[in-house]
């Protein structure tokens, strides 16, 4: 077999936070992880002082193409991913053609191979042209060379019960799961901000809890009814967490995933009407990122998602309810997940490496089973080589002039976060090193 | 004073007192053979109203006007706040005018925010959405204290759609500033979830709320709310919280109906008590002139007022 690249020592690096020690890449395989190996003509890098995670992997992300490249495309946003630490993203369908057809994502999926900065699996429509009235081509896509698993209409949700239900049954012939975007129509009609206190002052309608609470539990109990898999985008209340971990609690096959933003941010932050704070679902209370917290730590809510969502600015520079919707956060991930969840000390790093890679590469079926790519598994010999390096000790003021996306539409512009991505490997070669694109 | 008037909440105790005293020495001046005074001779004000709002729109003209200010009515109505010129091209537009202040009207709650992010002279707030209007509540509070001769310990009930109403949010947080009790009554749809977290009280029943109001202030119903299942109709609607005179009379002797205008004679309010000698509505329209003329020109820094008898005289 010829080398998939040159091999690489990675010197003293800490897996998951444990121990410092060497791993070596031959052939885009993890091939020996010890103390002291030699080289023996391979190019060294010295992680002292650095944690090696597997490589992250992203349910939840807009990389815009087709259709608005003057957000993002294919190949900023997987740069930007392979920065953040990601080696695969999954790319939501709510593109202009939409994904509901093998030719939409088969031209995502090769435009991904061609930039090359990490795995770029597509998430085909639920429904035609989402627009919620009948199933998309659900099998042609998966049966197509991006072999699509996830299916969502994310942006928009399934609101139609039995439409739910049927695509809930279908794709179980494929081993699918219907990644949902829980928001009740018309409980949300014209829905600027949360709806709560802030709402009321601000005098811009409510994107009430109810109106994701209402429809996860719908779907949790379709999910059990036809014995078929349901995945939660982007959880915000606390409400929902609760019904996912009673869902849970009774076996069914329900996950869910909650955005770096709703672990840190909170609702008062569009008090002065900045749209940079508008996203949906909206910014929560105290409260919610508390329990959001809380149910990562406990695994009621799987993975942490960053619904990636580049927009440009004057889609941003604008009146708050006449703003798109959505915050980037490929680039800022890792680094919030770190203040929010290990700062705080309810997550370790096996913890992060479980929640950011093992589980999402698991929902997305990203095994390398049936010619899947294979993300998320444990740093042991016999791995594909992709790990991120990450330097807990580092810490900056988050700035959106030097990201790699397109747009600048980050909530986290000038705020100090902890924490640095070194190098980024995928299946051996590295993406990002010394924190910048390595191609 | 801040340099802009967004919302009532921006205003002190001593500002909105300030406001209300220069606004009663200009409506003086208003009574004299001459009513124009030469204080902001030489500034631009620019009314920049997205909604159509005759009545407001007259009013910070006649404020500006007499103020000898140079006034430039920007009409931007029509032009959606999802096309045409954005928001921030249009603030271009005025900067390079050199807009001493800006007056907007607009249907998106909290564009003056962001304009006043976009802009270097001073912002008033004539309306924004669903989120406040503070000259609203200024030219209110000004027409209680010169019909009940004080605001603080006055008990104000606020009748009907909160939720969606910028002149209640504004009342609410000046009186409350001013030291008045307010009362929001509303059926349950129409007012906000968390009313609870302002500072008044809130009762359901408007009979049960006139005895005890010395000012009972009722807001304009909507017609987009009409059809949109936040009441049955508008006859129930108007026999529930509709003032007639039946519930005219469960008033104290000395109490003063308030409308914003414009009214929906028969519906919120019937034509007779509209027209009884306790309503303020038409005071409201000549008062809003002189607190407007106040508010602009306290935020544009005019000469001071104790030059001004000499100026006029």
């Amino acid at each position: 077999m010829v080398a998939a690249g040159p091999a690489w020592l990675i010197r003293d690096a800490r897996p998951l936070g444990g121990p410092a020690a060497d791993l070596l890449i031959n052939d885009g395989v993890l091939t020996e992880i010890g103390t002291g190996l030699s080289p023996a003509g391979a190019q060294v890098l010295d992680a002292a002082g650095l944690i090696a995670l597997p490589g992250l992997v992203d349910l939840h992300t807009h990389l815009r193409e087709p259709g608005r490249e003057d957000a993002e495309t294919v190949e900023t946003g997987t740069a930007a991913a392979a920065l953040g630490g990601y080696t695969a993203v999954h790319a939501m369908a709510n593109t202009e053609p939409v994904a509901d057809t093998a030719g939409v994502v088969e031209q995502v999926w090769r435009l991904g191979r061609e930039a090359g900065h990490c795995d770029v699996r597509p998430v085909g429509a639920v429904t035609a042209g989402l627009q919620g009235s009948r199933l998309a081509e659900l099998g042609a896509m998966a049966d197509s060379a991006a072999r699509v698993r996830v299916f969502s209409d994310d942006g928009r949700c399934v609101s139609d019960a039995v439409l739910m239900r049927r695509a809930l049954e279908y794709v179980k012939a494929f081993d699918g799961v219907i990644a949902q975007h829980a928001q009740e129509p018309r409980l949300t009609d014209g829905a600027q901000v949360n709806e709560g206190e802030l709402s009321g002052r601000l005098g811009l309608t409510g994107w009430p809890a109810v109106a994701e609470e209402a429809i996860i539990a719908r779907d949790c109990l379709l999910a059990a009814h036809v014995g078929s898999a349901l995945h939660v985008c982007h959880v915000s209340t606390a409400g929902s967490v609760e019904i996912i971990r009673w869902a849970k609690s009774k076996g069914w096959r329900v996950t869910a995933e909650v955005t770096p933003h709703h672990l840190l941010l909170t609702d008062e932050l569009a008090a002065g009407y900045d749209p940079v704070y508008k996203v949906n679902p909206p910014l929560r209370t105290q409260a919610d990122v508390d329990a959001l917290r809380a149910g990562l730590a406990d695994g009621t809510v799987d993975c942490v998602a960053t619904d990636h969502a580049p927009h440009p600015v004057e889609d941003k520079e604008t009146e708050f309810q006449a703003a798109a919707f959505g915050m980037t956060g490929l680039e800022t991930a890792l680094r919030v997940v770190h203040a929010a969840m290990v700062a705080t000390g309810l997550l370790d790093w096996a913890g992060v490496a479980d929640r950011l890679s093992v589980r999402p590469a698991l929902i997305g079926r990203l095994t390398g089973d049936g010619g899947a790519p294979a993300h998320g598994r444990p740093l042991t010999p016999g791995a594909p080589a992709n790990l991120v390096l990450y330097d807990p000790h580092a810490r900056s003021v988050v700035d959106p002039a030097l990201h790699a996306s397109r747009s600048r539409n980050t909530p986290f512009a000038g705020l100090a976060l902890p924490g640095q991505v070194v190098a980024t490997f995928l299946r051996g070669e590295p993406t990002v090193l010394d924190g910048k694109l390595a191609r | 004073m801040n340099r802009h008037l967004i919302s009532a909440a921006d205003l002190s105790r001593g500002d909105a007192l300030l406001i209300l005293d220069t606004a009663e020495e200009l409506a003086q001046a208003a009574d004299r053979p001459i009513r124009k005074l030469p204080t902001l001779r030489g500034r631009t004000v620019v009314n920049l109203f997205y909604e159509d709002s005759t009545r407001t729109r007259i009013s910070f003209e006649a404020a500006a006007k007499r103020l000898s200010a140079d006034v430039i009515n920007f009409s931007a109505k029509g032009s959606s706040v999802a096309k045409g010129e954005s928001l921030k091209d249009t603030a271009q537009t005025l900067e390079a005018m050199g807009a001493d202040a800006v007056v907007i009207r607009h249907q998106a709650s909290g564009a003056p925010h962001r304009l006043a992010g976009w802009v270097r002279g001073s912002v008033v707030n004539a309306g924004d959405g669903t989120h406040e209007h503070p000259t609203q509540a200024l030219l209110d509070a000004f027409t209680m204290r010169r019909r009940l001769g004080r605001i603080d310990g006055l008990r104000v009930a606020i009748v009907g759609d909160v939720l969606h109403s910028r002149v209640a949010r504004s009342n609410v947080l000046l009186l409350r500033t001013l030291g008045a009790e307010v009362t929001l009554v509303a059926p349950p749809t129409l007012l906000p979830v968390a009313v609870s977290s302002w500072p008044c009280e809130v009762s359901y029943d408007l009979s049960g709320a006139l005895p005890k109001a010395d000012v009972v202030m009722m807001l304009r119903v909507q017609a987009e709310r009409m059809n949109a299942a936040y009441f049955p109709t508008v006859r129930e609607y108007s026999r529930r919280y509709g003032l007639d005179a039946g519930r005219l009379a469960l008033l104290p002797e000395h109490a003063i109906v308030m409308h914003p205008g414009p009214m929906n004679r028969g519906v919120e309010i019937a034509a007779e008590v509209a027209d009884s000698p306790r309503s303020t509505i038409v005071e409201q329209v000549a008062n809003g002139v002189s607190v407007r003329m106040a508010v602009l020109y306290l935020l544009l820094g005019g000469a001071g007022l104790a030059e001004r008898p000499a100026e006029v005289a």
